[in-house]
């Protein structure tokens, strides 16, 4: 079969079963998260009860945006607490069986903001550095909590626009519960067992040396540990923290092409099905499809423009005599970090799909992409994750880009905006315009300061215009919560570990709080009825203006930047022919 | 009014910690032992009563009389178990124009005969610096290398490596292969 008529298919594949779950699974959380009577809810209610009880917890009592916003902030600082300590004491505590030491206090701090920010960014290396009980009890752990943590914003920004003229928009520990409890424990729990059937490894074993098929073949220390049941909660909720260094390039978290795909459905599913929620939970579904057509049509185009980017491959190369030709016997392309299992289609689909959700797990080292390929991941970064996002944070940055796209098309026709039912007015415009600006703000003086500091560029592998891409890339990823990395970057040291760390703090806790203030903003107002002056949010027109939204804000704040980077390279690589 | 946030935030992190830290990975844990106890515990290759690695890691052969898996990055020996990494180096760095010259240059040296192209594959480090397999492109580079070194006819190492193709599921998902190291192995038992 032609290589491009795989990758096609491929492609096809791929949303058609992210697509299929859409309603199905956009309606269970809406059922969920609503409390209507429903099986899993009357299944888990006797141990939600007892959970809440010996919390303190009242489920009954709604939140106002600031206790909601309160609770949030104080649950995330301290499982960051957890996560430290459970780092800096992890020789003095059981299932570390390769007996590593303690984490240093730079490298901990890092980590645990990065987990708890659902970034997932690693200056570590995995095999090398974390015992089970880290990874198990500290990182696993904040891959589900950090993920409610982004539905339930969602869902409490949904309810701004689905309520009208109250004070409350829900309880923050029941949401927090139940995203956890019936939403991505049962998905994460059945999608660990189809991995380990594919070969990702599951045990709490020591690592295991292994003698080579022959005295000219060196000895091998085979990694181990409780890996599928990481990976699926991983790629379910959008973290991206690998158990390896080499994330999901590892043989070991991903071995077969049938785990790639799932493991890139599972990245999708949630996010793409919170659309459906959020049209479910407004009563008018086709509000729903057309921000999902909206993140369908920039998701794809940036898919394609990776893949002919790599397949192309790299014409340097080409003149050393290396054949990349694709053909029935060989991907062909560029093949440099990337793994034969995957090939081109399978490793530009996923770099796109981490990127363009809050992911950030790699099954390819983005570093070595070409220039216009390596484009596609940090600029879909840049655009602020949101086509279809992270779990939940890729719903409320598309929705606060919808008021964004109303306002102005308000502007031109000369009308007050209004976005399903709710008039958009100064304070919900003051409250986006910080969601907004909050992180190409870091991006941009963090990556200012990092260039101009010997530390900053003392990490860099490549040299020029790449260098200089690995910096921008490592605050893109990590003030929009991605995790992903132009990994030549050496960034354990203490000035990245610092630095980083406080963009992903920023970058993930600010946005949120003004998400919730939104959230309760929206909810106080009253609810407009459609009419002849209400511009339709749900045809193509909308998605259109959505879309120029998006890359508006996106192209303006970083084409200065890009240029230096990726663009200048690309002109590189071309002259250099 | 809503009582002090702190009890709550606590009491949930330590109950959701034994729930999803401790007690969902060992159900999965044991689960996976009971129905896929190979896979679980690293899809382990054993010959001659021993384990010799896994299926799904790849080790670094260097001898001629062996076909020869991707180039690994990792450090400080390449197919470092232990030390999963690719080179990260960009498309024009010119490190990895070094890398792919001294890689072609080995196989060359290693089969003056052969004049064919080199499969890209064979001069790029994987992503993982682990990576099992090679193209079938690339094993078939290497046949009459590894027939020579051997003393086994051309016709009878490619039928071997043609025995141990895998191709793309339905036609589309993944990328055709051949996983050295069991290729590796049924050599060492070719006659």
């Amino acid at each position: 079969m032609n290589a491009n008529v795989m990758f096609y298919l491929l492609l096809a594949t791929v949303l058609g079963l992210a697509l299929l779950c859409v309603k199905p699974l956009g309606s269970y959380i809406a059922d969920i998260m609503e409390g209507r009577p429903h099986f899993a809810l009357r299944l888990g209610g006797r141990f939600e009860a007892i959970l809440y009880r010996l919390s303190g917890v009242d489920a009954s009592k709604e939140m106002s945006w600031r206790q909601y916003a309160i609770a949030l902030l104080l649950f995330n600082l301290l499982g960051a607490l957890i996560v430290y300590a459970l780092q800096r004491l992890q020789l003095v505590l059981p299932l570390n069986p390769q007996k590593l030491t303690a984490v240093s206090p730079d490298s901990s701090f890092n980590t645990s903001v990065s987990f708890i920010t659902n970034t997932n960014w690693q200056g570590y290396s995995g095999e090398s550095t974390l015992g089970y009980l880290v990874q198990m009890a500290g990182l696993a752990v904040q891959n589900f909590l950090s993920a409610a943590t982004g539905i339930v914003v969602a869902i409490a920004l949904i309810r701004g626009f689905a309520r009208h003229t109250v004070q409350v928009i829900g309880n923050f520990w029941v949401d927090v519960t139940r995203s956890t409890l019936y939403i991505l424990l049962p998905l994460a729990a059945v999608l660990a067992l189809v991995l380990v059937s594919q070969g990702v490894i599951q045990n709490v074993d020591a690592y295991k040396d292994v003698t080579g098929v022959s005295a000219t073949v060196p000895t091998q220390t085979l990694p181990m540990g409780p890996v599928a049941s990481q990976e699926s909660i991983k790629e379910l909720g959008t973290n991206g923290g690998g158990f390896f260094n080499a994330n999901s390039a590892h043989p070991f978290e991903n071995p077969t092409p049938v785990t790639d795909l799932l493991e890139i459905v599972a990245i999708l599913l949630i996010p793409f099905a919170l659309t459906y929620t959020f049209g479910k939970m407004i009563g008018d579904t086709r509000q729903g499809w057309a921000i999902l057509a909206a993140m369908l049509i920039l998701l794809v185009s940036m898919i394609l423009v990776a893949y002919y980017s790599e397949q192309h491959g790299n014409p340097l190369v080409a003149r050393q005599g290396i054949d990349q030709v694709a053909s029935h016997l060989q991907s062909g392309g560029n093949m440099e970090g990337k793994e034969t299992r995957f090939g081109i289609a399978a490793s530009t689909i996923f770099a796109a799909v981490t990127t363009a959700t809050s992911c950030g797990a790699v099954n390819m080292m983005h570093d070595s992409m070409t220039p216009l390929g390596g484009f596609v991941p940090l600029f879909l970064i840049q655009l602020g994750e949101l086509a279809p996002g992270g779990v939940g944070t890729g719903l409320y940055t598309a929705l606060i880009f919808a008021i964004l796209g109303v306002f102005i098309a308000g502007l031109m026709i000369g009308r007050t905006p209004e976005y399903v039912g709710k008039k958009i007015e100064a304070t919900e415009m003051k409250l986006a315009s910080i969601f907004i600006l909050t992180t190409p703000f870091i991006v941009l003086i963090g990556t200012a300061v990092a260039v101009t500091m010997t530390a900053g560029k003392a990490g860099v592998a490549n040299p020029g215009a790449h260098g200089f891409s690995e910096i921008l890339y490592a605050f893109s990823s990590a003030a929009n919560n991605n995790g992903s990395a132009f990994a030549g970057l050496s960034a354990n040291t203490p000035f990245y570990n610092l630095a980083l760390g406080l963009a992903m703090w920023f970058g993930r806790f600010w946005p949120i709080v003004a998400a919730l203030a939104l959230a309760g903003s929206l909810a106080s107002k009253k609810r407009i009825p459609v009419g002849e002056g209400t511009m339709p949010t749900h045809g193509g027109l909308f998605i259109a203006l959505l879309i120029g939204s998006i890359l508006l804000i996106g192209v303006l704040t970083y084409v200065p930047a890009l240029a230096l980077g990726p663009v200048v390279e690309h002109f590189m690589l071309v002259a250099a022919r | 009014m809503h009582t002090n946030p702190l009890r709550p935030a606590a009491s949930l992190l330590i109950a959701f910690t034994l729930l999803l830290g401790v007690g969902y990975p060992m159900a999965i844990t044991g689960l996976a032992r009971l129905a896929f106890p190979s896979q679980a515990a690293g899809s382990l290759l054993r010959a001659d009563g021993r384990v010799v690695g896994s299926r799904l890691i790849g080790q670094a052969f260097s001898d001629p009389k062996y076909f020869w898996g991707r180039p690994s990055a990792t450090t400080p020996k390449p197919y470092n178990g232990i030390g999963s990494t690719g080179s990260n180096l960009g498309p024009l760095n010119p490190a990895l124009l070094d890398q792919v010259k001294s890689g072609a240059r080995s196989l060359r040296e290693a089969d003056p005969g052969n004049a064919q192209p080199i499969p890209v594959d064979l001069v790029s480090a994987s992503a993982s610096g682990l990576d099992p397999e090679i193209s079938p492109a690339a094993a078939l580079y290497q046949v009459p290398r590894v027939a020579r070194a051997r003393g086994l006819g051309v016709a009878q190492v490619e039928a071997l490596v043609r025995a141990h193709e895998q191709d793309s599921l339905l036609g589309f998902i993944g990328e055709p292969r051949v996983n050295v190291l069991e290729l590796n192995l049924a050599l060492d038992h070719t006659r």
